[in-house]
Order: C-alpha cells, then structure tokens, then sequence
C-alpha cells in the first residue's frame, strides 16, 4: 500500500517515534513537564500512568491534535509541528472516546474512513467488510453506531483506525471500561498489527495490560518520565505477581511461612502472614515458582482452601519505581485526563 | 487516485503532503455522503427545510395579506411575499448550520477527521454542499406551496431560476458566518440566540414582509443596506418583473464579500481548535 511504503521510506531506521523534552501547558497546568521517548520500529511502547499523568496530552500532541508548547516530536520522520500533513498519512488514533459517527452503520462509517484515506469504492467496501468481520462486528453491520454497546463501538473504532494500516498507532486507553471478552479481541487485534509490522504507543492505567501488550514501558506522573525500560526489568523491580495462599486453617499461617522460608525455593523469598485476610502472601516472578510453591505446601500436608494470583496495582508498580505513591487517586473507570478534554 | 498516482509511488506530492484538487473532491464526496446519510437516520432534521416554509406563508399570507392588500386581495400579498420569503429561508437554513456544525464538534468524530491526511476545508465544505441541498429542498417546497396558492410568476422560467440560483449562492456564504458561530461559541444553544439576534432585525428590518417606502427615514436607510433586501428586491424583480442588475448585483457583492471575510476565518478557526 503507497501509505506503507511512504511511511518505510521516511522512517529513521530505528526509532518510529522520537520525543524529546516534550511540554505542553494549559494555563498553569503543566500537562507535558519534558517529556522524553521512543518507540522502536515493530514494538509496543507501554505509556503507564494514572489520570491526569498527561497520557492524553501526550497522544494529542503526536497525532496533531495539539500543538506542544516546546520540544520535539517526530513520528516515522515526520516532525509533529512542521510536517502534520505527511505525519497524518501514517498514524491511527484510537482515544478513551470512540470517534466514529453515531448515526452512521458501522459500515457506513469503515467505507467513509476508507473512502477519506483514498481508496477506490470498491477497496473501501472490501476493506470496510474485512474489517467488521475481523472485530467479529458482520451482523451489527448495518446497525447505527450509535446503537453499538460500549465495546462494539470501541471495536468499530480500533477497525476504523486501522483501515489504513498505520505505520504507527496510538491507542489511548483501548480496554477502559471493557469487558474481559472484549478487552482480550482488543489485544489480539493489537498484536496482529504488531505482527504485520506497525508499531503502537499504548497508554494505560493497567499493568496487566502493559505486560500483555508491550515490551518496553514509560511512566509518567504529572507531566513527566518517572520510569522506564523493558516489562521485564520493571515487573523484577516490582516484583512481578503476588501469589495468595489461603489455608484451610487459619491457625497455620505462621507455620506455612515458616516451610517457605525454610525450603529456600529458587527465587522465592518474602513470603508475609496477612492475619486480617488469613492469607499467605508469596512474591513471584514466574509460573514455575508459583507450581513449585504450591507443591510443595502440598507435599508438606498443608490444607489449602483457596489460591489466587495478582498482578501489582498501578499504585504498586509506583511504589516500588518511585518510593511515592501516584500523585494523583485512583478513580473508577475512565476519567478525563487533562484539562483539555473540557475544551474538547 | 490521489495527488501521487499510480505512476508515481512516494513521489514529491505525498512527500510533501499536499493534497490534490481530485483527492479534495472524493473527500468532500465521502463527507457529504455522511451528512446525508445523518439525516436519513434522523428525518427529523429535515422539519425546518419541509415544514417552515409551508407554515410561513401561510400565516403571513392570511394574516398579513389582508390589511397590506384588502381583504380578498391576499394573492396580491402572496406575489409581494413568496420571493421574499425565499430570500429568508436561506438564512434560517444557515441557522440550522451553525447549531450542527458546534454540535458536530463535540463528538469524537470530529479528532478522527483532524488525524487524517485530509484538507480541514473538506469537512466544512461537505457540510455546506448538503445544507444547500436542503435550502433546495425547502425552496421547491415554497414555491409549489405559492404556485398552489396562486403565485404568479410573470417572467420566464429562466428568471425563476435565476432567482433561486442567487438565494442559493447568498444562502452558502451566509452559512459560513454561522459555521464561523457554530465555532466560536461554547453551546448550540448560545449559537441559537447569537444567530436569533442578528436574524430578526435583518429579517425585519428589510423589504422581506413590507415595502420600505412607510417605514421611518432611518429604518428605511438600514433596509438600503441590509443584504436580504437587496435579496428579496432581486428575486421579486426577477420573478415579477422590475430593474434587476442594482439589486443583483448588490446580493453578488455581499456574498463574496462575507464569504471572503468569514471563511478563511472559519477553516482557520477550525484548524486551531482543540
């Protein structure tokens, strides 16, 4: 496709997206404080912080949207400020808000996107019904968008952003509000485009989505980078899952402490007595420890009632990268992200 | 195809990002296809285009008609009325733009337009080549409403177009000063009272409903200038007969007089809005 191709040939071998000192302010709010990134060419860059980090801003400004205030961008080459033309021909966007016409068919509104990108009618409507029936939305084709649930409009507008097959992606908080069935085509579609070449700036609230999507991982907090570098270096720092044992007893929870201290399983150290829970806490990083763990609390006649895993909290990936709690409180669901989205 | 045809793969067109006059036309396409297809989803948008014009000269045909002509003379009045009443009807038209455009703007829709390599005109555009097909929409229905109640057109049938033609063309710059509103202005419903405001005294204030001649000295001096006269006094010209060309060319004038001022500060406005 001559959007691909355009888009290989500017880009500057290496670095799909550069961001350098990057600031954007609304009045006194410093939105972007200097922020600095890149995404590798066929990668997936985890943008991790909570409301109001500047996630939100940070997309506006790569995609156009928003004019920064100082530093530089550039997206495939293309710098955000002096070539938003060019820039536009190789990005998808898809923001917390679906952006696709409510009183349009989900059709409708794919064959207008395809349309906009300069296919021919026919490669529109081939495209447009491809991509329906790749986000399982065939039979809700002709309905208004409008009617759509929350995550069928947020598959209608993740097929519309990738229509084009972006050199780069943004996705600004894609699985907020979804449901885990939904949230997991999202990911799958997601790593389909990574595995056909594109490359995608995530933002997200969630570790967990983080560790399914992308390799490496930026946080931010007010404006700024606080960290960054592979998944895997940032869940060993933070500790990867915690695995809770529950037993059967509540009596033998010092004593099941006291096995795992003492069988010195690789890698397994930490475990912690949660008396108000009466729950045995075990920091892991991998499958194999938990199978090790829980064998060998078995072997040693433990009666276990109840096993889970978790992931670290957002407030837990920032304790352990910062030493300090998020700046800002958590909130349900998706929230605006910066002043902006008043004006919006 | 694009600006860079299929001979030209990634040739200094795309490179430079410019978007062709072939591109810009199929974008406008595609964006007009979608504010028609708005209102086939919701025919109620269509009341002001259908149903205004039918319950406006009705009233002020039978309400007005008797004592401006003698009761029994309302066909008088129809005559003296109906090419005014086309004039107006642009502006109502317009109208409806401003509150849509400043509704349209809310919705996400509008940031996937602006993320994509597409002219930020076309948009606007789009949006005025359906309102003019509304306006066309809702001036047939006048006039077959006045030829059914009587209208006597006694030029040519070329006249009459001609007089419909200018009301299209003013109408479509008028739309660029609401779109400019629609804009600038935080609610629909302030666009609404912003535009009711400028509506009715030059609705009023011309030679729309009543001939100028009884109206005060100063009144008569602000109908003189005021664009919807000059609108309403060509169309009944060209439709009834009279001295055309001041009055023609005066509407001419004033459409691209406000068309020149007020659209490149609409895309400008749309551009930088965030």
């Amino acid at each position: 496709m001559k959007r691909n191709d355009t888009s290989r040939g500017a880009g500057s071998g290496g670095n799909a997206v550069e961001v350098r000192g990057l600031v954007k302010h609304f009045g006194a709010t410093k939105a972007l404080d200097g922020v600095d990134l890149d995404v590798r060419e066929g990668t997936v860059l985890g943008v991790l912080g909570p409301n109001g980090a500047g996630k939100t801003t940070l997309v506006r400004c790569l995609s156009t949207l928003l004019r920064p205030d100082a530093g530089t961008a550039r997206v495939a080459g293309y710098d955000v400020v002096a070539q938003p033309r060019q820039l536009r021909r190789v990005i998808g966007l898809t923001g917390q808000y679906a952006s696709v016409d409510e009183k349009l068919s989900g059709f409708e509104n794919l064959y207008m996107i395809g349309r906009l990108l300069d296919l021919s009618r026919k490669d529109a409507r081939r495209r447009g019904e491809e991509m329906l029936e790749r986000f399982s939305l065939t039979e809700a084709a002709k309905r208004p968008a409008g009617q759509y649930s929350g995550g069928m409009r947020r598959r209608l507008d993740l097929a519309a952003s990738m229509i084009g097959r972006p050199a780069v992606l943004y996705l600004d908080e894609p699985t907020t509000g979804l449901d885990p069935r939904t949230r997991n085509e999202v990911w799958q579609e997601v790593q389909r485009m990574v595995s056909e070449g594109s490359t995608v700036l995530l933002t997200t609230q969630y570790m967990e989505e983080a560790e399914q999507l992308a390799q490496e991982l930026t946080v931010i907090d007010r404006g700024r980078v606080i960290a960054g570098g592979r998944v895997d270096e940032l869940k060993a720092k933070v500790g990867g899952r915690t695995l809770q044992i529950r037993p059967a007893d509540r009596g033998e929870l010092a004593r099941m402490v006291g096995a795992l201290a003492q069988a010195g399983l690789d890698g397994i150290s930490g475990a912690t007595a949660d008396e108000a829970e009466g729950v045995v806490n075990v920091p892991i990083i991998s499958d194999e420890q938990l199978t090790a763990v829980v064998g060998l609390l078995g072997s040693r006649g433990f009666a276990i009632s109840g096993i889970s895993t978790h992931l670290p909290s957002l407030d837990e990936v920032f304790l352990a990268v910062t030493g300090q709690k998020a700046s800002i409180p958590q909130e349900d669901g998706a929230g605006t992200d910066a002043p902006q989205e008043v004006a919006a | 195809m694009s600006a860079a045809t299929v001979s030209a793969p990634a040739a200094a067109p795309v490179r430079e990002g410019r978007i062709g006059l072939r591109a810009n036309l199929r974008h406008i396409g595609a964006l007009a296809r979608r504010n028609m297809l708005q209102i086939k989803a919701d025919p109620e948008s269509m009341f002001d285009a259908v149903i205004m014009p039918i319950i406006f000269i009705l009233l002020f045909t039978y309400v007005f008609g008797g004592s401006m002509a003698g009761k029994g003379h309302e066909q008088e009045y129809l005559n003296y009325l109906v090419p005014g009443l086309m004039a107006m009807q642009g502006m109502n038209i317009a109208m409806a733009v401003g509150t849509g455009v400043n509704d349209d703007f809310k919705k996400g829709v509008m940031d996937r337009f602006r993320t994509m390599p597409i002219s930020r005109s076309s948009v606007l555009v789009a949006k005025i080549v359906v309102e003019v097909g509304r306006m066309l929409v809702a001036t047939a229905i006048l006039l077959g409403m006045g030829f059914a109640l009587g209208l006597s057109v006694t030029t040519t049938p070329l006249h009459l177009l001609a007089a419909v033609a200018l009301s299209m063309v003013f109408g479509a710059s008028l739309m660029w000063v609401f779109i400019l509103l629609g804009l600038s202005l935080k609610t629909p419903q302030a666009v609404q009272g912003m535009a009711m405001i400028i509506l009715m005294p030059l609705q009023f204030g011309s030679s729309i409903f009543a001939p100028t001649a009884k109206m005060p000295g100063w009144l008569e001096g602000f109908t003189k200038y005021n664009p919807l006269s000059n609108l309403a006094d060509a169309s009944r010209h060209l439709m009834r007969g009279g001295p055309v060309a001041h009055s023609v060319w005066m509407t001419l004038a004033w459409a691209v007089a406000i068309t020149v001022v007020t659209a490149p500060l609409a895309v400008s406005k749309f551009r930088s809005k965030t």
